[in-house]
């Protein structure tokens, strides 16, 4: 039998299975909380920092994603503390690459311009870094654009975990980290992509598109990484 | 004592720039120069993108002629494609490019012209504005906003939006034209019509008899004209030939192929501003020889014939003094002369069966490494050249804007304004407006030209040899 626990959210007494991450938890409670490392489907990673929630006696702020469910928990996720670090989490992703929407292929459709937007951020109080990034466009049918790449690992994610190729992975550190293929080499040169193009739909900004897309041309369809889980773990094929 | 007299900034253009006249000793006009003081770098920051984006970034070049560069854009991405693109798209983009030309042009003749043209050269600046045409000219003045949105909507409905669609890309267009859309436009039409008619009217009736010795002054002088013709020869906004004619009217290159143009443009820098130099390449730029003209005084100067009724019969009236139009005052002319033209062939092909062809986009991949794209701004011929590497990725990027084409020929028109108004020290505001009237007439836009942007205020200084403040005026 499942355990369950108890635990206090926004205020009201909510229950959970203990097994479940309190992301979950709200998101199962109508609780608007913006994420973008987050994919259904996919393990979490815990690295956007968006779904920060502030649980009593914690030193700071948790994320939400990684955080399991304890029995009596006491959890609040929309303080205005909270809601200032996740604008400022958002400022600093914009801040660090070169985040141009008006020419970008998915200019209204990029969960990073939606995170933006329902946070208010109308403006950015950092210096932008400008970095000199490159795209690759090697590959037959997609680019990578690295201005665009917030680091979110969605894509390494998705090859591994669900098409099985792990084609991408994380190079360098900090500031100078890349996603890359294949330790490095051209995408187009890669022997283990199989050109599914998952890293590309589950990409939650414009740094994966299909080539010859022209400006907020590319729409992205998520959905399907949860079709594919659930056939092969309960034998549901009902798309 | 020398001196020389500063302009900055220039009003009612598109773009910051600023004018210096030298004085020479005896108070004459020495020299006079128009800077362009603005810098945006396009050529090198696109380097490394993508041939795909490239309309949308070009486009931002500008906010009046986006679909300029979008077209110029999309063509050189064609190449570099190397598709036909469908005859549908082929259409779509030239009504789009004519609702570009109405709407700019309407733009410079109504509201940045207009106050001079209708108020007068030197009348009181409080009411040379926009303003002041509204309080004394009202049709006048609603005829320009109206114009210019028709010519707004043609862009809006075709792309979505009427500043920087994201419409037109390399192999064609992304979106038909729906048969509704089709109509909305149609039913517009006559009301366009009758604006320019009257604007025609006003030009021919009013405005010429009243800028006798300005028409006989502002930018009359010997050059060339380049610019497109069809391949019949007939007036051409967005394909076509490269042609070049002297104003004798001698045609020294009667239709070359535009990706072959840097056989006859070649291009110089100067110290004094970021506005290239372009000139004429067999002639050099020794002396300013291959100095020559663009936008659409060339372009109506350049072409055997119109090819729509109304606008020929203005054609015949244009020429009815000589084959070859010098006057830079009759820009003018030949802008009310391009949209009547234009107006023309949007309901031409509005009613053209295939238009609303849903097959509108050709698809291949990078089949060339070098693109040429070349269309008809309303200000003059428009260049976009790229190299790319075999995934697309470009190279190295050059754009030739119509307003760096005019560059010489502003110089000389601000010269000879000048030497035939300045007289002595005394600076007077009317004497600067004649001045920026010079350069309005190429209705230029310099942050395409620069690849840069702005909004000018107006300072005239009057400085000595030794840097001395003689005179001074200020612009609000």
């Amino acid at each position: 039998m499942e355990t369950v626990v108890t635990l206090t959210l926004n205020g009201e007494m909510v229950s959970a299975r203990a097994d479940q991450t309190l992301l979950d938890v709200i998101r199962e409670q109508k609780i608007d909380l913006p994420t973008l490392c987050h994919m259904q489907g996919l393990s979490e990673r815990g690295g956007c920092r968006l779904c920060v929630v502030e649980v009593q006696g914690a030193p700071r702020p948790m994320a939400a994603c990684v955080t399991p469910v304890t029995e009596g928990m006491v959890v609040r996720t929309h303080t205005p503390e909270l809601e200032h670090q996740r604008r400022l989490v958002v400022e600093l992703l914009l801040a660090e690459r070169n985040h141009v929407c008006a020419v970008c292929v998915v200019n209204g459709h990029c969960d990073l311009q939606w995170a933006a937007a329902k946070l208010g951020v109308a403006s950015v109080r950092y210096e932008y870094l400008h970095p000199d990034l490159t795209m690759d466009a090697s590959h037959a049918r997609f680019v990578l654009d690295h201005n665009r790449c917030i680091l979110c690992t969605r894509c390494v994610r998705v090859c591994d975990e669900v098409e099985g190729a792990h084609t991408w992975d994380i190079a360098g550190r900090g500031i100078k980290t890349r996603v890359i293929t294949d330790l490095s080499r051209p995408w187009g040169d890669s022997p283990s992509c199989t050109s599914c193009g998952k890293c590309v739909q589950v990409c939650p900004t414009g740094a994966l598109f299909e080539k010859g897309a022209t400006v907020a041309e590319m729409t992205k369809e998520r959905d399907f990484v949860g079709w594919i889980i659930r056939g092969r773990t309960k034998r549901e094929w009902t798309w | 004592m020398s001196q020389r007299i500063v302009i900055d900034p220039v009003t009612r253009i598109e773009g910051h720039a600023k004018i210096t006249l030298h004085l020479d000793d005896d108070g004459q006009v020495a020299d006079a120069r128009f800077h362009v003081t603005e810098f945006r770098g396009f050529e090198k920051f696109c380097e490394g993108r993508l041939f795909w984006e490239m309309p949308s970034i070009t486009a931002r070049i500008c906010g009046i002629c986006p679909v300029s560069h979008l077209m110029a854009s999309a063509k050189a991405g064609d190449t570099i494609l190397g598709v036909r693109i469908p005859t549908a798209a082929e259409k779509l983009r030239r009504l789009m490019n004519w609702g570009q030309i109405v709407q700019s042009h309407a733009l410079s003749f109504f509201h940045l012209s207009g106050p001079d043209l209708v108020l007068g050269m030197e009348s009181d600046p409080m009411q040379r504005n926009l303003a002041g045409l509204i309080a004394l000219n009202p049709e006048f003045a609603r005829d320009g906003i109206r114009l210019r949105q028709f010519g707004q909507d043609v862009i809006r409905l075709l792309g979505g939006k009427s500043i920087h669609p994201a419409w037109c890309v390399p192999g064609g267009v992304r979106e038909p034209l729906s048969v509704e859309k089709r109509d909305e436009m149609l039913r517009r039409l006559p009301e366009a019509f009758e604006i320019i008619e009257r604007a025609l009217k006003l030009y021919k009736n009013e405005v010429v008899a009243k800028h006798r010795r300005e028409y006989d002054v502002y930018g009359n002088f010997p050059s060339l004209f380049i610019g497109l013709v069809s391949n019949q020869g007939g007036l051409e906004h967005y394909d076509g030939l490269l042609r070049v004619m002297d104003s004798d009217g001698t045609i020294l290159e009667p239709g070359l192929a535009p990706k072959r143009f840097r056989e006859v443009i070649a291009e110089a820098v100067e110290p004094w501003t970021y506005l290239k130099m372009p000139y004429y390449k067999p002639y050099g730029y020794e002396g300013h020889a291959g100095l020559y003209r663009v936008g659409p005084l060339a372009r109506v100067n350049l072409c055997d014939f119109a090819g729509t009724p109304k606008a020929e019969a203005e054609l015949r009236l244009f020429r009815s003094n000589g084959r070859v139009v010098r006057q830079g005052f009759a820009y003018h002319y030949a802008r009310l002369i391009e949209i009547l033209f234009a107006l023309e062939k949007i309901e031409e092909t509005l009613n053209a069966p295939d238009v609303t062809n849903k097959h509108v986009r050709s698809q291949a991949e990078v089949n060339h490494l070098h693109g040429v794209g070349v269309s008809e701004a309303p200000r003059g011929t428009l260049f976009h050249e790229y190299w790319v590497d075999e995934a697309g990725l470009l190279q190295s990027v050059n754009l030739i804007i119509a307003t760096g084409q005019n560059n010489l020929a502003m110089n000389r028109t601000v010269l000879q304004i000048a030497r035939a108004y300045v007289a002595g020290q005394k600076l007077h505001e009317g004497l600067l407006n004649r001045l920026e009237h010079g350069i309005r007439l190429f209705d230029p836009c310099l942050s395409c030209s620069t690849h840069a942007a702005g909004q000018m205020p107006l300072t005239v200084e009057l400085h000595g040899p030794d840097g001395e403040l003689l005179d001074g005026l200020q612009r609000g």
